[in-house]
């Protein structure tokens, strides 16, 4: 789309899109292109001896046992993050789209969580999960199951999908309940004159008119347990134990930080990049056309 | 459901139409009455209802308890569920002193999130209001070029180019130092596309009144855009401001002093390091409920606004 009224000016539209360039540039272009390029080198960690070494920090990688076990707990992490946190959201949608008085007091007190930082989520879990102190843990325990998300990877993959998905809720809800009030109401009520039930009523003609949202929310929530998560795994588990809960994004920031591998860490930057430009385009192909009614 | 025009759309994550269909949420509309009268149901729902706002305020009410005891009463598993009488010199204490090895007392730290969350929200949506405007109401070379280098922006999330943006950063000096924590964090693609639709929504006629008038872009700019903004701004201003005030990885990378630290990094580095018993519970829970209370009152009293943000944003 265009303007009809286009002002002409020699300098002054470069003047107003410096800034946000100047900021892009430094802080987007330039460090990207040096992860690019650093993957293709070898380098100790005081940066002395550099050696270029093209494609060879990815093979290292995908031979590396420990990478290919972080992208199958970052599978599994963004499996279950994703399939609970949709699934409670759209069961809480549901309801609240039938109720007539109270809603917006439903609406208030489910949407606030989206307000708390990931790491402060993470920290109320840890807490309430803590194997000696935690409320939680304590319940479990009376349970006669055993709990320690400290020494038990299973445990604490628990814990960060949990805290994860607490946090998602409210982002779900919304847009589900959204996509709910926008279904006609003639056709519920035409399907009701028919006789359907509201669990019918739900399976032909709900869920399928919402699917759209559904699969909008389902690529937002996989980038979201890909990327927005690693303040969750960090102050949560930071990693562990073991390699437990070491999601990629977090494998980027340890062995770029703490190991100070930084060829590796580039490399792996490279993937996660790579993983973001075909999560974009898988939802440019398919949004807007095969999930369309 | 109507397809958008192509171009009303230059990201389509969002389904389409479902701009519209948060216009009942926005405006409040209430739902017309239930199908049929189903009286389980009813029930069903309340129940199913409450529950979801019982568990989801669960953690924050352990929180709130445990920011009113004392050490030993957190550590006596179970610990109570009821309030106890400490409320006001635990919080006293957090906020003048801090807890744990980080002793930097929360106040700073709430300072030095409130700059932060500020600076991100404002300075983002200036910068992306002046380039929106100039790639939409000028002509001039390079101009797709331009929309193009900001577009591909939204691809690089700052997980994945952490290292290097370090390095770039500690290269320009700008560790531990107000700039740093937030200048890498202004640049936007998304309030940049936010404000682009919108000024494509603005009728022709203001522009070509404006300059048979005889006003200069810039003049068009105050006088007519900004006024007309102030809605985006706000809704814009909302989500980014949470942003901000919640951002963890940059500012853990950035700042090493602990004057710099922000409430968020504060409660990571109360409960790092030492050994179990060293973690100052109560104080670290009384911290964590001050880091939510600011952002959490910008979503309850900025409703509207916020859904209508997160809409806008499509995140």
């Amino acid at each position: 789309m265009e303007k009809r009224v286009l002002f002409r000016s020699g300098w002054l539209p470069y003047a107003l899109l410096a800034p946000q360039l100047a900021v892009t540039i430094i802080f987007f272009f330039w460090p990207a292109g040096q992860a690019l390029f650093q993957s293709l080198l070898q380098q100790d960690p005081f940066g002395i001896d550099v050696e270029f070494v093209g494609l060879d920090n990815f093979a290292t990688l995908f031979a590396d046992e420990h990478y290919l076990a972080s992208f199958r707990v970052t599978a599994v992490f963004s499996v279950l993050v994703a399939s609970f946190g949709l699934l409670l959201s759209l069961i809480l949608a549901v309801f609240a789209d039938r109720v007539v008085r109270g809603a917006g007091t439903y609406k208030t007190l489910l949407i606030w969580p989206y307000a708390v930082a990931h790491a402060v989520a993470a920290v109320l879990w840890l807490f309430l999960f803590n194997p000696t102190l935690g409320i939680v843990a304590h319940w479990i325990k009376g349970l006669g199951i055993g709990w320690d998300p400290l020494l038990n990877g299973h445990d604490a993959m628990v814990l960060v999908v949990v805290a994860a998905v607490w946090k998602q809720i409210s982002y779900n809800f919304i847009f589900f309940l959204a996509g709910l009030q926008s279904i006609p109401k003639s056709l519920i009520e035409a399907a009701a004159i028919d006789g359907a039930g509201p669990g019918r009523r739900f399976w032909t003609i709900v869920f399928p008119l919402l699917s759209p949202t559904t699969f909008f929310l389902l690529v937002v929530n996989i980038v979201y347990a890909f990327f927005d998560t690693f303040a969750i795994v960090d102050a949560a588990t930071a990693g562990g134990p073991g390699q437990a809960t070491e999601i990629l994004v977090y494998k980027v920031y340890k062995d770029g930080f703490k190991a100070l591998d930084l060829g590796s860490s580039a490399a792996q930057s490279v993937i996660l990049m790579m993983i973001v430009i075909g999560l974009t385009v898988i939802q440019f192909k398919w949004i807007e056309r095969r999930v369309q009614y | 459901m109507a397809r958008p025009p192509a171009s009303a759309a230059p990201r389509p994550r969002l389904p389409a139409g479902v701009r519209n269909l948060l216009l009942p949420w926005t405006r409040n509309v209430p739902r017309e009455g239930m199908v049929e009268n189903r009286p389980f149901l009813d029930f069903l729902t309340h129940a199913v209802l409450l529950l979801g706002v019982a568990v989801i305020a669960f953690p924050v009410y352990v929180t709130f308890v445990a920011s009113t005891i004392t050490a030993e009463e957190v550590l006596a598993a179970p610990m109570p569920l009821v309030p106890g009488p400490h409320l006001i010199e635990n919080y006293r204490e957090a906020l003048l002193h801090g807890a744990g090895n980080s002793a930097a007392p929360v106040w700073r730290m709430m300072m030095n999130s409130l700059i932060t969350a500020l600076a991100i929200a404002l300075g983002k949506i200036a910068i992306s209001l002046l380039s929106a405007f100039a790639i939409v109401y000028f002509k001039f070379p390079l101009r797709m070029f331009f929309f193009w280098m900001i577009f591909v922006t939204l691809m690089l999330p700052v997980e994945v180019r952490i290292m290097p943006t370090y390095e770039v950063m500690s290269d320009l000096g700008m560790l531990d130092t107000y700039a740093g924590l937030t200048l890498p964090l202004i640049a936007s693609a998304t309030a940049t596309f936010l404000f682009r639709q919108f000024f494509l929504t603005v009728p022709d006629e203001l522009a070509e009144a404006a300059r048979i008038d005889g006003a200069g872009p810039m003049r068009f700019f105050w006088d007519v855009v900004v006024p007309m903004s102030k809605t985006s701004m706000a809704a814009l201003f909302v989500i980014q401001f949470i942003y901000g005030w919640n951002q963890y990885l940059w500012p853990l990378i950035v700042t090493t002093k602990e004057d710099y630290y922000t409430v968020v990094i504060g409660i990571k580095r109360m409960i790092a390091g030492g050994g179990e018993a060293s973690v100052e519970w109560h104080l670290v829970m009384a911290t964590a409920l001050m880091a939510m209370i600011p952002p959490a009152l910008v979503v309850i009293l900025m409703q509207k606004w916020f859904v209508k943000g997160l809409v806008d944003t499509e995140k």
